[in-house]
Formats: structure tokens, C-alpha cells, sequence
């Protein structure tokens, strides 16, 4: 009991020392603390989005459609493909149902199936069906599926493409430091500290900003009869005289992708417009479509809207035009700035939000300083008068407890929460039971007739199971809380779960090597407990 | 020099034991009241779990809230049954819409909507929108964390102890999680995730609460190997007797002071866990200890250690470490 060597005392000493400096940064306002040397810790506890005002937004990717999209993409293509060759190869129930693309292959003239038709069909399937699993049977019988380890790679890097485009467009609106981070398989999180209202930010996010630039079918407009190769499209733009729908070419005359800058800008002065430029191969598209079309519309389709049909005036050959749509300053701007950052792979939906005001956290933190200060007061008192000068001792363990706890959460980057908050309120509460139990237990050895030292020395020793044993089991409860909780949950258990060591160290080791000293110092015929 | 008041006298004699019977009926009660009150009238799920919209506005001008007037406002939109309702202050009101029919994108417009009817003017202190899957998925998390823990907690004690510690362990934490549950689903208490959270801080209070007596009564076991195991545990119970009020009304006093100054968000957690507190401390002396009683423990008969003969001339080195493996109880 008496003996502490000088290296324990040392590493006791050393940890209490560190704790006070990484916990000190909270307590200096950030402009003083900006002016110390680099070598300082200056890392604060990171305040979460309830303590400190925020938008918390989840997304879920929808990646089936992108993967339905996809297929339906991959039989296009082949049946392009198909029709193209020379002399072209016929073919009969194209499907992409069940996730499968199948089709057959036949002689188009007979309607049967042609061993020579289905060879060669083959490159032209193996070309358009990269990267799946291809079977050709004899009957000319096609079926393509990704395997699932493919699928799997699909999503993943559909979200990952989410995530890249989101990242873009946030930064684009200019809010600081925001988190985005892949959640599960087909999860983004989104945390916007300090962002009051998320409607902008949503609305920015979620749009699809699908851009293509395609022709207008005038002749199918005049009859009223859409082509095979067409789709009808609703307008946007009721401003103009346009009808309110569009007979619209499927075919792509140039797609958003080649899109190098888009600008808010006005036209005549005062109506808000998208200026766009075309990178080398867009701006070439777009010069030959123009040339060919002079006195036609082209259709700028936006997520399958057309926003605006111009008419073809002259040929466009430098690779830059201008949007006028139904625009204000703030839509035209929006739009810019979806175009720059490029569209999203895939649909993307919230699933769960949690915005709180910056006042509101303010109140929580208030609330919850409160809650501890009074906490601590009603107990170090407590313990004052339950144990007097060892209760000094224990109230002394509980301060540095604190201490502790404000520096390994500044130390691990933790996030405190509100219900942090209460963790810590709680960690006290029972922070002190360790010192009750070796307390507690001293006296029944004095009782028994120790003398101070040895009954000091049995109570810590039979104390200390008891402790390691109450405080395991309290960390079980803790991890799988950590394990299941979201946000604030995960910093309510990360909080107790700290709070559980540090408070194990201070009120064993701290109060123990203040009591050694105590009893060398005095050497008392009776405790004063 | 100041002498320290004594909460609880020296040497208690109190026959815990005497009544464990009729408090373990007590205890049966609330546990089969608490599940059949979870079966009939269920738990009020706040929005973490049933999904929907929650958000807290303040009035302009921080004026008394008219929730009359809010209410046709907010009823003229047509999103479900809007619950209103004031909060902490008479100026600050919490807005309630359940889950809507058209799923997540739905939900989302009926915030976009609720933020038109009533205007710029209020302000908007928190908004949260959970969809129907993540509530689902909240809730199977949840129910998982929570028996995940009791299991560990339960194997943990099995190891440390002997197997009938370990189930009696698992039952007291039962009893204090499902009549925590039955206090919610009684007084109709939203059921949220920092319930969760505070049910399973119950749990850890609670076990470490029964650790501590079973740490004891291990030890006397050891001590005194042919007392009956009723007197052993009175006299557990009782040495341990001021550790446990201290330390119980220590963690009291920290929650009650999250109770009353913590703030109205705080609310529901802070009486979950005065009310574990509470639970956790009874559950300990009336329901994970008795129950040893009828676990037939495995003792080993023989020389019994005397307790206070010399122990003031006996070496400590003497005394039965409780560090070692214990002897009084054999593994089968």
C-alpha cells in the first residue's frame, strides 16, 4: 500500500498531466488558441450535429433501377448492333426481365434459327455484353446476366460515383466542412454542420441532372404520330410557345458528359440564362447536328423534361451556346452548378433527416452544463461528508476524471453528443462507486481490527475484483450500444465507455497513491472514517 | 479531525431474506403486467421507430402558440393525423405526421409543405424525417443490441462465477428491462432510440449492481463454508448494505439532475433511468439474489474460515484472495 515505485508514480503523474493538456484546448477560446506554438494540442471535442446545429441527411442509392437501366441499355445496344451488321441478323423476344437479357437469334427472312446467323451474331453479342456472362445456345437462344460478384461491383461503384458528384455539388453550394461517407451497401450520409435549412441543399442533391441535347422530330410533330425511335416529352418552359409536349428523337445528339463549364449569365441584359461550353468531341457533335438542322429545334432535355427547344438559327460551331428556359437567377445558377459537377448515376432518395438549429444545441449544451455542474457539486459534497478527508480524496479523482474524459474525447477525435452528455453525467454517478466499495470495505477491515495501513491495503485489494468484475460487465452493455447506435447513441456509449477507464484509473490508482502518501506523511494510530 | 457521518449503522441485521417470497410474486407481477401491457397496448413508438416527422418550431415573436390555428393550417395539407403539442415552453410546440402512404419521397414533401403553411416567420428548431425501412431497421437494431447485451452480460457472470449466477444474472436484467419497457408502454411514454440507450445503461447499472452483491457473496461462501446460504446472503447483503445505498443515491442524484435541469429533450431519458436506478438496485436484492436459493449452488463443505478470530494478527497474505479461482463452488 505504502509502496509506490517511482516509475508508477511516474506514469500516474504523466497520465493525469496528459489529460489536463489535451483537455486545456476546450477551455481557450480559439482565437488564444490559434497564437500557441504548433506543438500544443489544440484539437476541441468535436461537438455533434445536435450540440452544435446541423443537418444530418441519409440517402439510399437506388441501384436496382441503375442496374434495370443498364440492362436495358446493354439490349439497345445489341439490337443495334444487330440490325447495323451486314447483311443484318434478325432476331425475336428481346427481354431484360428477371435481370436476364435474352433474345434470339434468327434468320429474319425465314424466322427460324441459322447456325450461320447465330455465328455471326457472336462478336457482335461478346462487344455489347462486356463484362457478363454470355450464353449462346444452338437455337440461337441468348441470355446475359451479370454474376453477382459483378453486380456487387456495379453497385459499389455506382455509389462511389454518387458520392464523387454529391461531394462536388456540396462544395459547389460553399457549406463547410461536410461529411460524406458510404453507409452499408447502397447508403450515402451527408453531415452539414451549421446548416440550418437542408431544403436548398436537397433539392440540389437529389436532382438527377441527367443532361442531353437531342433533336426535335418535326416531321413526326406535324403528323402527330411518333416514330419507333422517338419519345414524348413534357416541357418545362410554358413561356415559350412551344407545345406543351415534344416529339423528341431518343437518339442523343450530345450528352451532358461532354459539357466542360456551365455559368449563370443573363441574355439581354436581364433574363437569367445558363451559359455552357462543349469539351473538343461535344463540340464537334454539336457543330455537325447544327449544321445539318438549320431551321429545326433541338430539344435540351434535363432528367426527361425538355427545359428548352430553340430553333437551329445558323450552325453553332464553337463548341459554347447559351439555356434560356423559365429560369430565375437562383433556378439558372442551380442548374449551372448541376451541369459543372456532372449527373448522378442513379436515383437518390432521403430516407431519414435530422436537422436541429444552432440555437437549439446551444440550449442543450446550456442544459447539459447545468445538469453536470450540479451533479458534480451534489456530489463531491456527498462524498465530503460520507468520507471526509478520503471523500477529499475521491472528489479530487472525480475532477480528474472529468478532466480525463474531455481529453481522451478530444485525443480519439470523438464526437460528443447531447446524450453524451448525460453519459458523462451518469460516468460520475458511478465513477464515485469504486471509491464507495474500497471505502466501504476499509471500514469492515477497521471494524475487524487492522490497523489503517493494512485495513487500507485489504480494502483496495478486495475492492479491486469486485471493481474489474463491475465494470466489465457495464462495458458489454456499453459496446453493443456503441455497436447498434446510431449518431448521438454511438457518442453516448463512446462517452460511457471512456468514462468507465478513466474512472477505473482515477479512483483506484489516483486515490490510492494520495491515500500512500497520506499515511507516510501521518502515520495515524486510527482513520478517520 | 472530522469524522464522516455513517449513512447506514456497522452492523445491520436485516433479514432480507425473509421477504423474498412474496416480493419475488411482486416481481413475477410486473414482469407478466409489463409483457401482456406490450402485447395488448404496445409501446408509443416515437418517430425513430414508427417512422415519419417530428419537428419543434417556435412561434414568431416567441408569442404563446395558437395550436388551433396551427392545427387547421396543418390539417388543410392533408398528411395524416398531425399530433401538436407544446414544449418546455408555451411558445415552442413539437409537430408529429406519421409515416406517409407515398413512402420516403412523401415524407420529404410533407416537411416542404408544413415549412409553406406556416411560413418563414417561426422558427424552425429541429427537424427530423425517418422513412418507413430505417424505422424497421431501427427497431430489429435495436431489439439485437439489447438481447445481444443481456447474453454477454449473462456470459460474462457465467465465466466469472458459476452458471447459476449467470442465469440469475440474465434474469434480473429481463425483469428490469421489461418493466422499464412496461413503464413505457403504461404511461404511453414515446419509445425512442435514447429510451434504448437508457434501457440498455439500466441494463449495465443493474448487472454491475448484482456483480457487486454476488462478488460478496462468492467471498462469504468461502468464508463461512457450512452457513445456510439464507443466512449467507442476509449477512452479504448486509455488509454490502451502505456501499449500495451510497452508491445507489450517488447515480441517483447525477440522473435527478439530469432530470431536472437537463432540458425537455433530455426528458424521457433521464426518468428511464431514475426509474432503472430504482429497478436495477430492488432487482439485485429481491430478484438475482433470492433466486440463488432455489439454483442448488455447489458448496464445499469444510472448515469454516472464522471471521473476526485474530483477524488483526492474522497475516493478510492469509485471507482468501478472491483473485484466485474459486473453491467454494465446483465446476461440473
Amino acid at each position: 500500500m505504502l509502496q509506490f515505485s517511482k516509475l508508477k508514480i511516474g506514469v500516474i503523474l504523466g497520465i493525469i498531466l496528459l489529460g489536463c493538456l489535451f483537455s486545456a484546448p476546450n477551455l481557450i477560446p480559439q482565437a488564444s488558441l490559434d497564437k500557441l506554438p504548433s506543438w500544443v494540442p489544440k484539437t476541441v471535442i468535436n461537438l455533434g450535429l445536435d450540440l452544435q446545429g446541423g443537418s444530418h441527411l441519409l440517402y439510399e442509392v437506388d441501384t436496382d433501377s441503375f442496374v434495370k437501366e443498364r440492362l436495358a441499355t446493354v439490349l439497345d445496344d445489341i439490337r443495334d448492333k444487330l440490325r447495323h451488321a451486314t447483311p443484318p441478323i434478325g432476331y425475336q423476344n428481346p427481354s431484360t426481365a428477371g435481370g436476364v437479357v435474352s433474345l434470339r437469334v434468327i434468320d429474319s427472312s425465314t424466322q427460324n434459327a441459322d447456325p450461320k446467323m447465330t455465328e455471326a451474331a457472336r462478336p457482335l453479342l461478346q462487344q455489347a455484353t462486356n463484362g457478363m456472362d454470355l450464353t449462346i445456345a444452338d437455337d440461337g437462344q441468348v441470355t446475359a446476366r451479370y454474376s453477382d460478384q459483378a453486380l456487387q461491383q456495379l453497385r459499389i461503384q455506382v455509389v462511389a460515383q454518387a458520392i464523387d458528384v454529391i461531394r462536388k455539388r456540396v462544395d459547389e453550394t460553399g457549406t463547410k466542412e461536410p461529411t460524406i461517407i458510404r453507409e452499408g451497401e447502397d447508403r450515402i450520409v451527408i453531415q452539414l454542420p451549421g446548416v440550418k435549412d437542408p431544403q436548398h441543399i436537397k433539392d440540389i442533391i437529389g436532382r438527377t441532372a441527367k443532361m442531353t441535347f437531342r433533336m426535335v422530330d418535326e416531321a413526326a410533330m406535324v403528323s402527330g404520330q411518333p416514330a419507333p425511335t422517338d419519345e414524348v416529352l413534357d416541357v418545362v418552359d410554358t413561356r415559350s410557345n412551344t407545345p406543351q409536349k415534344l416529339i423528341v428523337q431518343k437518339r442523343v445528339t450530345v450528352a451532358g458528359e461532354n459539357l466542360t463549364d456551365a455559368q449563370q449569365s443573363f441574355e439581354n441584359g436581364s433574363q437569367p440564362v445558363v451559359a455552357f461550353k462543349f469539351d473538343g468531341i461535344g463540340a464537334k457533335k454539336f457543330g455537325d447536328a447544327t449544321v445539318q438542322n438549320v431551321g429545326k429545334r433541338f430539344a435540351i432535355v434535363l432528367d426527361g423534361k425538355v427545359i428548352s427547344a430553340p430553333v437551329i438559327k445558323d450552325a453553332i460551331l464553337g463548341g459554347s451556346g447559351i439555356i434560356s428556359g423559365n429560369f430565375t437567377v437562383q433556378s439558372a445558377a442551380d442548374l449551372a452548378l448541376l451541369l459543372r459537377a456532372g449527373a448522378l448515376p442513379a436515383n437518390l432518395t432521403v430516407i431519414e433527416e435530422r436537422t436541429v438549429g444552432a440555437d437549439l444545441g446551444a440550449d442543450s449544451i446550456a442544459a447539459g452544463k447545468l445538469a453536470c455542474e450540479i451533479a458534480i457539486v451534489a456530489i463531491v459534497v456527498a462524498m465530503l461528508f460520507l468520507y471526509g478527508l478520503f471523500g477529499v480524496f475521491a472528489d479530487i479523482a472525480l475532477v480528474l476524471n472529468a478532466v480525463l474524459i474531455l481529453g481522451a474525447l478530444s485525443l480519439l477525435g470523438a464526437t460528443l453528443t447531447f446524450p453524451g452528455i448525460a453519459g458523462m453525467i451518469l460516468t460520475l454517478g458511478m465513477a464515485v462507486d469504486a471509491n464507495v466499495l474500497i471505502l466501504e470495505r476499509v471500514r469492515e477491515e477497521m471494524r475487524n481490527g487492522r490497523s489503517p495501513v493494512t485495513a487500507m491495503e485489504a480494502g483496495y485489494r478486495e475492492a479491486q475484483a469486485t471493481i474489474i468484475d463491475a465494470n466489465a460487465t457495464h462495458c458489454i452493455a456499453t459496446v453493443f450500444l456503441f455497436e447498434f447506435g446510431s449518431g448521438p447513441i454511438k457518442g453516448f456509449a463512446i462517452t460511457l465507455l471512456i468514462g468507465v477507464v478513466t474512472s477505473f484509473f482515477t479512483s483506484v490508482y489516483v486515490t490510492r497513491l494520495m491515500t500512500s502518501v497520506w499515511l507516510r506523511r501521518t502515520r495515524p494510530k486510527l482513520l478517520p472514517l | 479531525m472530522y469524522k464522516p457521518i455513517r449513512l447506514v449503522p456497522a452492523n445491520t441485521r436485516i433479514d432480507f431474506m425473509r421477504w423474498h417470497k412474496p416480493l419475488l410474486l411482486v416481481s413475477i407481477v410486473l414482469v407478466v403486467g409489463s409483457l401482456v401491457l406490450l402485447f395488448t397496448k404496445g409501446l408509443n413508438y416515437g418517430i425513430d421507430f414508427a417512422g415519419g416527422v417530428l419537428m419543434e418550431v417556435q412561434t414568431p415573436q416567441n408569442a404563446p402558440a395558437d395550436l388551433g390555428e396551427m392545427r387547421s393550417k396543418l390539417d388543410a395539407l392533408h398528411i395524416g393525423e398531425v399530433t401538436l403539442q407544446t414544449f418546455g415552453a408555451p411558445n415552442d410546440v413539437l409537430i408529429r405526421v406519421p409515416q406517409q402512404a407515398s413512402g420516403d419521397k412523401g415524407t420529404q414533401e410533407a416537411v416542404a409543405r408544413i415549412k409553406d403553411a406556416l411560413g418563414d416567420q417561426w422558427q424552425y428548431r429541429r427537424t427530423e424525417t425517418v422513412g418507413p425501412k430505417v424505422g424497421e431497421e431501427l427497431k430489429w437494431g435495436a431489439l439485437k443490441a439489447s438481447i445481444l447485451a443481456m447474453l454477454g452480460i449473462m456470459g460474462y457472470v457465467w465465466f466469472r462465477y458459476e452458471w447459476q449466477f449467470g442465469i440469475n444474472a440474465l434474469l434480473a436484467l429481463f425483469h428490469d428491462t421489461v418493466t422499464t419497457a412496461g413503464l413505457f408502454a403504461l404511461t404511453g411514454l414515446e419509445f425512442n432510440l435514447t429510451t434504448v440507450a437508457a434501457i440498455l445503461t439500466i441494463a449495465g447499472y443493474s448487472v454491475n449492481d448484482t456483480v457487486v452483491i454476488y462478488d460478496r457473496i462468492r467471498y462469504d461462501m468461502r468464508r463461512y463454508k457450512s452457513m445456510p446460504l439464507r443466512e449467507l446472503i442476509n449477512t452479504s447483503l448486509n455488509s454490502t448494505l451502505s456501499r449500495t445505498t451510497i452508491t445507489s443515491g450517488l447515480t441517483l442524484l447525477s440522473v435527478l439532475a439530469l432530470l431536472l435541469f437537463g432540458g425537455e429533450a433530455i426528458h424521457g431519458f433521464a426518468l428511464a433511468m431514475t426509474w432503472g436506478i430504482v429497478i436495477g438496485t430492488y432487482s439485485t436484492i429481491y430478484v438475482a439474489t433470492p433466486l440463488l436459493l432455489y439454483m442448488h449452488l455447489h458448496r464445499v463443505r469444510g472448515k469454516e474460515t472464522p471471521p473476526k478470530d485474530g483477524a488483526a494478527k492474522e497475516k493478510p497474505a492469509k485471507e482468501p484472495a478472491p483473485k484466485s479461482q474459486p473453491s467454494a463452488v465446483v465446476r461440473r
